[in-house]
């Protein structure tokens, strides 16, 4: 019974936690942009599909390059379907891959991050090799060439850039481990004689969580830099899909006459790139994380 | 020193030898091999064993490898499948370019960061910053494709003052180039740029916290010669590690605006490549990018520890 009331304190602390975190993101003004506009994104992406005034995919012939009006707010495209519907759509994309993508990452990139940070010796050297080798090969030419040998659906674009995103977050991992593992909590933890998987899953997670969760959040935003930019080159997810970037590649031949089409999802995607990056810092600031003097990597 | 010196070249060289190695295994075991994915739907018969005899497949796989690293070690990339023609050939117009278009970038690109981020952090939270640090904000987060693709809708659509798109061959001379390259280095340098005055920016405000700079304001220094004689010097050291990753980040960036652009660099050459299931060249490629990564990497180390005297007692006493 007892014990029960403990953890049932915890996990009211950890909401409380939760909440004021969220808070003090808040309470700066671009935090609080930051906020709303992911939460605009996120709230558009689930109802999308439902406010949506056309089928994305109808193309008409007799609707081809309309200018924004009444029936179509933002135009319609080259095949004449309406841009207003493929851009709520777009956000929808944008937002799973790039979610799940994330997951992936912060997983196998913290957990490798963690074990080799703990282990240290000949296996911490071998496999932070590896990473630095996979570090120095640019993102675009690897994503790009694992895309073109396996195909663009997104069951082979998430685990993808799950792994080319994680890698970064090893280094990470790795060297709040080492911060941590010198303390005393650790030391006095392996004198009593907790396994190391009761060590990493109560004593060091718990420590450096905050780290690996603040650079999952800067992960997130480059992912989405990344699957447009792959989007845009024609080798993200395939058409007729709506998608930022492959919309924006489509129209933008005929934009000297037609800017709408280009304008709408370049909106999208900027506001919705901005807004993660804002609460990005606002949660490493909110954290007690400066991330300011990193580079993207 | 001198050993560590050694030491950082021979870890720049296990890491292109194993990005060498990643390359390689990932072109084998990814599905179809060079030959059935340039040939796609004509891999049968005799064209399939003509491709598979010139390219050496039908020898295992360590032997290939060994045979291509002693090739590459010597400069030689093999052929290019789509051109028929020796890859240097291919890539040496190429690397010019792209040489051409990243160091104007680059030159300026880091003093105008340099100035931008000492302006904000002196002026920290006042006007001038509020402006400058929202104006980083936006170009630094935005996509490369974005925001060249706006300039090209505005500058060279609306305002029509310059072309919005490159039409140079890829031999084309250094004159030519240069006229034809402000759009694209507008685009590269701006991200740049940001990137770099944001970490300049937080660099200057750490050292101006630090008790030296305190004691010089207390000795009654000057305020700009505090700033140029002890603020500067030792804010802008860190900033070379962080100038060079950023730098090498942005090969990927590059690829982006080149296609933009329709620039006949390195970059347009990966999308090329890789749309034309040319494996040899995409591995060359692979290198040689990673090869610019460990090579920038390398030199802004070195300079670090030349450049501080703390770091290298530091090393001499280990």
């Amino acid at each position: 019974m007892e014990s029960n009331l403990i953890t049932e304190d915890k996990q009211k602390n950890k909401l409380e936690k939760a909440f004021e975190i969220l808070k003090t993101m808040a309470s700066k003004p671009s935090g609080l942009i930051g906020l709303t506009i992911v939460l605009f994104h996120v709230i558009l992406a689930l109802i999308s599909p439902y406010i949506a005034p056309y089928d994305y995919k109808a193309i008409s012939p007799n609707t081809m390059l309309l200018a924004p009006s009444a029936e179509h707010w933002f135009g319609t495209d080259s095949l004449g379907r309406d841009v207003f519907t493929r851009t709520i759509l777009g956000g929808r994309t944008a937002l799973t891959v790039t979610f799940f993508g994330s997951l992936i990452a912060l997983l196998w990139g913290g957990l490798l991050g963690i074990f080799c940070g703990l282990v240290g010796g000949k296996i911490d050297d071998v496999v932070m090799r590896v990473v630095d080798a996979f570090l120095s090969i640019p993102w675009i030419l690897a994503m790009l060439l694992i895309v073109s040998l396996l195909g663009t659906s997104t069951e082979v674009l998430i685990p993808a850039l799950g792994f080319f995103y994680g890698k970064g977050i090893v280094r990470v991992a790795r060297a709040a481990t080492h911060d941590v593992i010198a303390k005393d909590f650790i030391v006095s933890a392996r004198a009593r004689g907790h396994s190391n998987m009761s060590i990493i899953w109560n004593e060091i997670i718990p420590n450096v969580r905050d780290a690996i969760l603040v650079e999952g959040a800067m992960r997130w935003s480059w992912m989405l830099l990344g699957f447009s930019s792959l989007s845009f080159l024609g080798f993200g997810v395939s058409p007729p899909t709506p998608d930022w970037g492959l919309m924006i590649s489509n129209a933008r031949g005929l934009m000297s006459f037609a800017y709408w089409s280009v304008i709408a999802p370049i909106v999208g995607l900027s506001s919705l790139i901005i807004g993660i990056n804002l609460t990005a810092d606002a949660f490493a600031k909110a954290l007690g994380i400066d991330r300011s003097t990193k580079a993207p990597v | 020193m001198l050993l560590l010196i050694l030491k950082r070249i021979g870890l720049g060289l296990i890491t292109l030898f194993i990005v060498s190695l990643i390359t390689f295994v990932g072109v084998e075991v990814l599905p179809g091999d060079a030959c059935t994915t340039y040939l796609e739907r004509e891999a049968y018969g005799a064209a399939l064993d003509a491709c598979i005899k010139r390219l050496g497949l039908d020898i295992p796989a360590y032997e290939r490898y060994l045979d291509w690293a002693s090739n590459v070690i010597r400069g030689d990339f093999g052929y290019s499948l789509s051109g028929e023609m020796p890859i240097n050939e291919v890539l040496g117009p190429r690397v010019k370019n792209s040489l051409v278009l990243a160091s104007v970038s680059i030159l300026i690109g880091i003093p105008l960061a340099i100035v931008l981020g000492i302006i904000t952090a002196l002026w920290r939270d006042k006007f001038p910053d509020i402006m400058i640090s929202t104006i980083t904000i936006f170009s630094m987060t935005i996509p490369e494709f974005i925001s060249a693709t706006l300039l090209i809708l505005i500058v060279a659509i609306w305002l029509g003052w310059l072309p919005g798109i490159v039409i140079i061959p890829s031999d084309a001379t250094f004159y030519e180039l240069l006229s034809n390259i402000i759009l694209p280095v507008v685009a590269i340098s701006m991200i740049m740029t940001a990137h770099m005055a944001r970490m300049v920016r937080s660099s200057v405000i750490q050292v101006m916290a630090s008790d030296y700079v305190q004691m010089a304001i207390l000795k009654g220094v000057p305020y700009w010669k505090m700033v140029f004689r002890h603020v500067l010097p030792n804010a802008l050291l860190p900033a070379i590690n962080v100038v060079a990753l950023t730098i090498a980040w942005l090969l990927g960036g590059v690829v982006v605006t080149e296609v933009v652009f329709n620039y006949p660099g390195l970059g347009r050459l990966v999308i090329e490549s890789i749309s034309n299931r040319d494996l040899p060249v995409v591995q060359a490629l692979a290198i040689i990018l990673a090869s610019i990564y460990v090579g920038i990497n390398l030199i802004a180390d070195l300079m670090t520890l030349m450049l501080n005297p703390r770091l290298k007692s530091l090393q001499i006493r280990k």
